[in-house]
């Protein structure tokens, strides 16, 4: 059998990707490592009920993947750091049916006009590798408005006076605001700042066969028990639903078969651990940002730029705790953002002419608050302490924060390779990453850090603080904040260009080397915006899989 | 002596001893239930022991626990896939010199882990001075940081877990805990 593409992931690019295919009539295998959770196994068009409010089983059991014990991966900031410097979970997104959708608290913006020309709108920046992008906004713009219809974004059009111009309104409006969000976008606004209802891929309304999120707060890390988040579940169910296409899950792929300039297949191994062939006549690769080149290191790629360019999100936490309750745990994790820290205005270019830089730019700011009480209870000390701490509660009931997505520059030194000597259950080398920060996102850092403060102490916090992710000072601090990335934001590694030499694949995705591999996922980003990656990488996949059939 | 526990066991009576009196010094009882009362032990006994019960118990079931209404899920464990297994048995019983758990080296189990800690903090811990006891712990270092993480999980996971026994974790510090199929009402999110 010879099928008419492999699709190597099932997360929201590869998802994407099988449902434009199969819509075409091509006959596709949709092959994912990890366990399916999402959907009925014997009716793929039945939703699986494995998903809970469940903190054991989502944040400390491993639930969606992948356990570090088996499928580890190495961390190191350079080579002063020899091999490796840690082994086991780093920025991992799961590793399930639904990829990172089932786990992501479900924030969907778009990127900006100029998130796509940095080089071109802002100039270059000594030791980053900052391109444009081959392709422009208005390019992706029938995109964004597609893969919003399909996986059902609520949001509402011009509530964010710095979105670039859409083709039409969100298919939902947005969700209640969550208390603490009706505060902080208070002091924000009072401050001069212009928050506004984060685009969420979580039905405000009955959508696509999928009722609306009724506010349970479980969002961030955990599936959705009664399906309301708009994960790749509708795109997947929909290609698996064409009877064109077929899901194989806890099935491993090893290694890409080429010959001649052109693939030829993927050599998989089951879930009964043997290792087996197939054809295909085209390969889509859609495992996520440290994954997918891992596959094409594998598969013996060789390209100068392959694996380089491996962007994070650089997180800037300010923290405040009040005197009266929050209640973070109610309603869909974060309801609210502000876009004014990714703007390069007449402050933000100062900071950055002070520090040497030609500008800095920051990130979407999340407004949210805790939720966990096992989370809670393991930042406090043990003993009576303990108690009275969960009983006033300072780090959750009464407890708002921000969380800036900063942008991070790519730099040709932070990479994903094979590593040396750690290996996976399957006995494959494991993907290296190596990563430090740019000082252009420290100096962002420093520079929103304390704006961010200040709008807790507005909005009437009794205490602040503010920390970063990974540390600033490269190492690891007293609390859980280390030198190893935790944004779960994944980017770069085979970046989009026009220039093979520069660049790993073409603006649709096309690997330069061999043409009908077609990369559907994150790691095609030139640069990495302050923005979450999903909507940007679905839009991308649908614009690849469009031009693959024709 | 024999002890009462709601798992099976997988401690000796003389450690499960041991386990308690340390747990009720870490998250100790007071105005509000403890370590002691939400059953801790049996969480962490229910762990080291999920291999006793098939399917093991090492993921609840979903999408409800019936607490919110709905059906009861929670209470039927997922069954594990064969690599789940090799992962978790790996983790609990530790690699023991088989080749297929040792790709990467030996690696020490939750049991080991449990039965050389225990033996650290002595077998008369319980018997000890609540000074002496919290000293034991504190030079118990890596050890305690183990205990204490399973210990916050046994006092306020799932009950399903078998901690927080008659949701007292949850309750000592009013939380509702998992909230569907009935989640929040637009009003409870928005309002203070």
């Amino acid at each position: 059998m010879t099928v008419d593409a492999v699709i190597v992931g099932s997360g929201p690019g590869g998802s994407t990707a099988a449902d434009i295919l199969t819509a075409a009539g091509w006959s596709v295998v949709v092959i994912e490592k990890g366990r399916n959770h999402l959907l009925d196994k014997d009716d793929p068009t039945k939703l699986a009920s494995d998903y809970s409010n469940d903190e054991i089983k989502f944040i400390y059991r491993h639930f969606l993947g992948p356990d570090p014990l088996i499928e580890p991966r190495t961390f190191r900031r350079g080579e002063k750091d020899g091999d490796h410097m840690h082994i086991g979970d780093v920025n991992t997104i799961p590793s399930t049916v639904g990829g990172g959708g089932p786990h992501a608290d479900g924030k969907v913006p778009r990127f900006r006009e100029e998130d796509f020309a940095l080089k071109s709108t802002y100039g270059p920046v000594d030791g980053a590798e900052v391109e444009d992008w081959p392709l422009e906004y208005a390019d992706l713009e029938p995109y964004y408005a597609e893969v919003e219809r399909l996986i059902g974004v609520a949001g509402e059009a011009g509530a964010n006076p710095f979105a670039s111009w859409r083709s039409g309104p969100y298919p939902m409006s947005p969700g209640a605001p969550m208390y603490g969000a009706t505060l902080s976008s208070a002091a924000a606004e009072k401050l001069g700042l212009h928050p506004y209802p984060a685009p969420t891929a979580a039905n405000s309304v009955p959508y696509d066969g999928r009722p609306a999120c009724n506010n349970c707060g479980f969002c961030a890390f955990f599936g959705c028990p009664i399906h309301a988040k708009g994960d790749p579940v509708a795109m997947l169910r929909r290609a698996l639903s064409s009877g064109r296409a077929e899901l194989w899950a806890e099935t491993f792929v090893s290694r890409i078969r080429s010959e001649d300039g052109r693939a030829t297949g993927v050599d998989f191994i089951g879930p009964d651990g043997v290792e087996r062939s197939m054809d295909a006549r085209h390969v889509v690769v859609a495992g996520g940002a440290i994954e997918t080149p891992r596959l094409l290191l594998l598969s013996g790629l060789d390209h100068p730029v392959l694996g380089r360019n491996l962007m994070f999100h650089f997180q800037t936490f300010a923290v405040g705790t009040f005197d009266f309750a929050l209640h973070g745990h109610r309603g869909r994790a974060v309801t609210h953002v502000h876009d004014d820290a990714v703007i390069v205005d007449a402050d933000a270019r100062d900071a950055a002419r002070k520090a040497g830089l030609p500008w800095i730019r920051g990130g979407l700011v999340e407004h949210g608050g805790p939720s966990l009480p096992v989370m809670e209870a393991k930042n406090y000390p043990w003993g009576i302490r303990h108690k009275q701490l969960m009983k006033s509660s300072p780090m959750r009931e009464h407890l708002w924060a921000f969380t800036m997505q900063g942008e991070d520059l790519p730099q040709r030194s932070n990479r994903v390779d094979l590593d040396p000597t750690v290996r996976d259950v399957r006995g494959f080398p494991v993907a290296r990453v190596t990563y430090e920060p740019h000082k252009h996102e420290l100096v962002a850092s420093a520079h929103h850090g304390p704006r961010l403060v200040r709008v807790l102490e507005t909005m009437g916090a009794t205490w602040t603080t503010s920390m970063t992710s990974p540390a600033a000072t490269g190492t690891p601090g007293r609390h859980r904040i280390s030198p190893v990335p935790e944004s779960r934001h994944v980017m770069g590694t085979t970046r989009m260009g026009t220039d093979p030499n520069t660049s790993v694949v073409d603006g649709f995705g096309r690997l330069h080397e061999l043409e009908n591999v077609v990369v559907a996922d994150s790691s095609v980003f030139v640069t990495s915006a302050g923005y979450g990656p999903t909507l940007t990488l679905v839009a991308l996949a649908a614009r690849a899989a469009h031009a693959m059939a024709g | 002596m024999s002890v009462a526990r709601a798992v099976p066991a997988w401690f000796s009576d003389e450690e499960r001893t041991v386990l308690e009196a340390a747990c009720a010094r870490l998250i100790p009882s007071g105005d509000t239930p403890g370590a002691t009362e939400a059953g801790v032990a049996d969480y962490i006994e229910g762990l080291l022991g999920a291999f006793l019960v098939d399917p093991p118990r090492i993921w609840a079931g979903g999408p409800f626990s019936g607490r919110f209404g709905g059906p009861d899920g929670f209470a039927e464990f997922q069954p594990l896939s064969r690599i789940d297994e090799l992962a978790w048995r790996t983790r609990i019983e530790g690699s023991l010199g088989i080749p297929e758990r040792e790709f990467n080296g030996p690696v020490r189990g939750l049991q080991q882990i449990y039965s050389d800690g225990l033996a650290e903090l002595g077998r008369d811990f319980a018997q000890v001075s609540p000074d002496e006891q919290d000293s034991r712990l504190r030079a118990a270092k890596s050890f305690r940081r183990v205990l204490y993480d399973h210990c916050c999980e046994g006092m306020y996971g799932a009950p399903e877990y078998g901690g927080n026994r008659d949701l007292v974790g949850w309750r000592s510090i009013d939380y509702p805990g998992d909230v569907q199929p009935r989640g929040w009402t637009d009003e409870e999110v928005s309002e203070p």
